[in-house]
C-alpha cells in the first residue's frame, strides 16, 4: 500500500511537470511581471521539496543507518 | 578593471581554503579522495549542489533563456527538481551504503566488487572518462572568458584561462576532496546570495519588473518567449531524462560517498530544488530580460543577428553584459565573484578523473601493491596537474563550440548509465553481461549522435530517450540470459535484514 502511494505519487507528479494549459499562456502574471508558465514551475519546483520531505519519511532507507 | 579585482581576490580565498584543508589531512589515500568520508550535512548538501551546478547553471541558462525564452527553467530546472532529488534518495544512499561497508572509493569499484568482473569496469571506467574531459575543458574557457568580460579585455583569454586553471589545479592538489568541498561550498553560498541581488539591481536598472515583462510582451519579436508556443510538448518531456545524468556523472557519484552519516542524505534530498529555484529563477528571468537590452551594443547585436537570421545566437555572455551594464561597480564585482564560482566547478571533476586513474587503473592493476600508499596518492596529484595541463592548452586551441556539443552528447550518454547504477545497486538479478552489453551500445550509440547533425530527434524525442530506454533494456535483457554473480556476493549486496 505504502510503495502504491509512492509510486502514485511520483508519476503524478511527473505528469504535473507537463503543464500543457500552460503552454500558449503568458498571462495572468504573477507579481505583476512573472509569466504563468515560468511561476508554475518555480511553485513547482517548491512543492517538489515538500514531495521529497514526504518521501523522506515515508521510504527512508532506514536498513543502510546501521552502516553508520 | 575594478570587478576583475574582486574576482581575483576571490580566487585567493579559494586558493586559501584550498590550502587549509591539506593541513587538516591525514595523509591516507581516503582521506585525500573522500575527505575521509566525513563531510557534514550542510557542507555535503552545498558541495555536492555547488560540483553538479556548472557554468552552465547561471551562463548557459541565461544564454539559452535568451534564445527560447521561459521554457529554458522548466526543461532543465524543474525537471532536475524531481529526477535529482529521487536519484540521490533511492541510489545515492545506496552507493554510500556500499562504498562505506566494502572500503570502495568509485563506481567502477563499486560495478568490479557487485558483478565479479575486472576489464568490464575499465571499459566503463574508459567510456566515463571519455564523457567528463568536454567538460573540465570548457570549464576551463569559462574562466579565462569570465575574466577576460568582467576586466573590460585587461586580462587576455590566455590568462584569464591560466590563472583560474592554476588556482584550480592547486586547491585540487593540495586540498584533495575537503579542500574541494570546503571551496565548493564557499562558490554554492556566494552564487546562492547573489542570484536575488543580480535579478533585482538588474531589472531596476531596466526600469523595474514589470516594465521589462510588458515590454517584452508588447514586442512582437519577444512575446513568444514568454510563452512556450515554440516548443514541443515531447521535446520538453525528452528533457526530463537529462537529469538521470546527476547519478551517473562520476564526480556526483563520488561525492554521494563522502557523507559521514547516510542521514545527512535527508537534507540535501529535501533542499535540493530549493537551491536549484534560488540559481535558476533569476537567470532564467534575467536571461529573457536581456531581449529588451537594446542600450548594450553586444546585447543589441544578437538581437538583430537572432531576428534577421531566425536562429539561436552564442548567449553565454548575456549575463555579464547585464551586470557590466545596470550594476554598480563593486556589486558587479561581488556577482562576478559568484559567477566564477559556478564556471570553476570543474575542481570536483578533475578530482573525480583523478580517482578514478588511481583507484580503477593504477591500483586496480597492481599499482598500489607494488609502490604503496603514498605512491598512489602522488599519482592522483600527478594526475591533477597533467589533466589541468591538457585542459588548458586544448582550451586554448579549440572552439567552444566543438566542446559544446560533445558535452551535450555527454549528457545523454550519463543519462544513459543511470540504468547500470539501477541494476547494480536494486537488482539482485543483473550480471557484468548486462552491464557490458549497455556499456558498448552507450559507447558507440554517443558516438554516433557526434556524427549526426544538431538536434537530431527519434520519433520526435530527443536521442536520450531512447538511448536510455535501450540501455535499460539491454541490462534487464542480457542479464535474464547470462550467469549470475555467486550468492555470496549477491547476499553481501542484498542481505535479508536491507530495505
Amino acid at each position: 500500500m505504502k510503495i502504491a502511494l509512492v509510486v502514485i505519487s511520483i508519476a503524478a507528479f511527473y505528469v504535473l511537470h507537463h503543464d500543457w494549459w500552460n503552454w500558449s499562456a503568458a498571462r495572468p502574471l504573477a507579481f505583476g511581471f512573472l509569466p504563468v508558465g515560468l511561476w508554475y514551475h518555480a511553485l513547482y519546483t517548491v512543492a517538489a521539496a515538500f514531495l521529497m520531505a514526504a518521501l523522506v519519511r515515508w521510504c527512508w532507507p532506514s536498513g543502510l543507518e546501521r552502516d553508520e | 578593471m575594478i570587478p576583475a579585482l574582486f574576482v581575483l581576490a576571490y580566487l585567493a580565498i579559494v586558493l586559501y581554503i584550498g590550502i587549509f584543508a591539506f593541513r587538516r589531512s591525514s595523509g591516507q589515500s581516503e582521506d585525500f579522495f573522500l575527505a575521509g568520508r566525513s563531510l557534514g550535512p550542510w557542507v555535503f548538501l552545498l558541495s555536492l549542489f555547488g560540483s553538479h551546478m556548472t557554468a552552465f547553471a547561471i551562463l548557459g541558462s541565461s544564454g539559452h533563456a535568451f534564445n527560447f525564452g521561459i521554457v529554458t527553467y522548466g526543461l532543465m530546472a524543474s525537471s532536475s527538481a524531481l529526477v535529482v532529488p529521487l536519484c540521490l534518495l533511492f541510489l545515492g544512499t545506496r552507493l554510500w551504503s556500499v562504498g562505506k561497508r566494502f572500503g570502495l572509493i568509485t563506481p567502477v569499484q563499486i560495478f568490479r566488487d557487485r558483478w565479479e568482473c575486472g576489464h568490464i569496469g575499465t571499459l566503463i571506467f574508459f567510456l566515463q572518462a571519455a564523457l567528463l574531459v568536454p567538460y573540465i575543458i570548457i570549464g576551463v574557457m569559462g574562466g579565462g572568458t569570465t575574466l577576460s568580460v568582467i576586466s573590460g579585455g585587461f586580462i587576455p583569454f590566455w590568462l584569464g584561462g591560466l590563472i583560474v586553471a592554476l588556482v584550480v589545479m592547486s586547491y585540487v592538489f593540495f586540498g584533495g576532496m575537503r579542500g574541494t568541498a570546503w571551496v565548493n561550498t564557499f562558490q554554492t553560498v556566494l552564487f546562492l546570495s547573489f542570484g536575488a541581488i543580480a535579478v533585482t539591481l538588474i531589472s531596476q536598472g531596466m526600469g523595474g519588473f514589470s516594465a521589462v515583462t510588458e515590454r517584452l510582451l508588447n514586442n512582437p519579436n519577444t512575446a513568444s518567449l514568454l510563452t512556450r508556443e515554440k516548443f514541443s510538448l515531447t521535446t520538453f518531456l525528452g528533457y526530463t531524462f537529462n537529469p538521470l545524468s546527476a547519478i551517473a556523472f562520476p564526480h556526483i557519484a563520488i561525492f554521494c560517498l563522502t557523507a559521514r552519516k547516510v542521514t545527512q542524505f535527508k537534507r540535501t534530498v529535501i533542499f535540493y530544488p530549493i537551491c536549484l529555484l534560488l540559481i535558476w529563477l533569476p537567470c532564467v528571468y534575467l536571461g529573457v530580460a536581456a531581449n529588451q537590452a537594446t542600450d548594450i551594443p553586444a546585447i543589441e547585436a544578437k538581437i538583430e543577428a537572432k531576428a534577421a537570421t531566425g536562429r539561436p545566437v552564442p548567449g553565454d555572455d548575456v549575463m555579464l553584459q547585464l551586470l557590466g551594464r545596470y550594476a554598480p561597480v563593486w556589486v558587479a564585482g561581488l556577482l562576478g565573484a559568484g559567477i566564477m564560482a559556478a564556471v570553476m566547478a570543474s575542481d570536483s571533476q578533475i578530482l573525480a578523473l583523478s580517482t578514478m586513474f588511481t583507484e580503477d587503473i593504477f591500483a586496480f592493476y597492481g599499482g598500489k601493491d607494488r609502490f604503496g600508499e603514498k605512491a598512489q596518492i602522488g599519482t592522483g596529484r600527478l594526475f591533477v596537474v597533467l589533466v589541468t595541463a591538457f585542459a588548458y592548452f586544448t582550451a586554448l586551441n579549440a572552439k567552444v563550440a566543438i566542446f559544446d556539443l560533445a558535452v551535450q552528447y555527454a549528457f545523454a550518454g550519463y543519462a544513459a548509465m543511470a540504468p547500470l547504477f539501477v541494476a547494480a545497486l536494486c537488482w539482485r538479478g543483473s550480471t557484468k553481461w548486462g552491464a557490458l552489453a549497455s556499456t558498448l551500445f552507450i559507447a558507440g550509440s554517443t558516438f554516433a549522435l557526434y556524427l549526426l547533425p544538431r538536434g537530431y530527434t527519434i520519433l520526435g524525442f530527443a536521442p536520450v530517450v531512447p538511448m536510455t530506454l535501450i540501455s535499460a533494456a539491454l541490462v534487464w535483457g542480457v542479464s535474464l540470459l547470462t550467469p549470475k554473480p555467486s550468492t555470496e556476493t549477491i547476499n553481501r549486496y542484498f542481505p535479508l535484514s536491507s530495505v
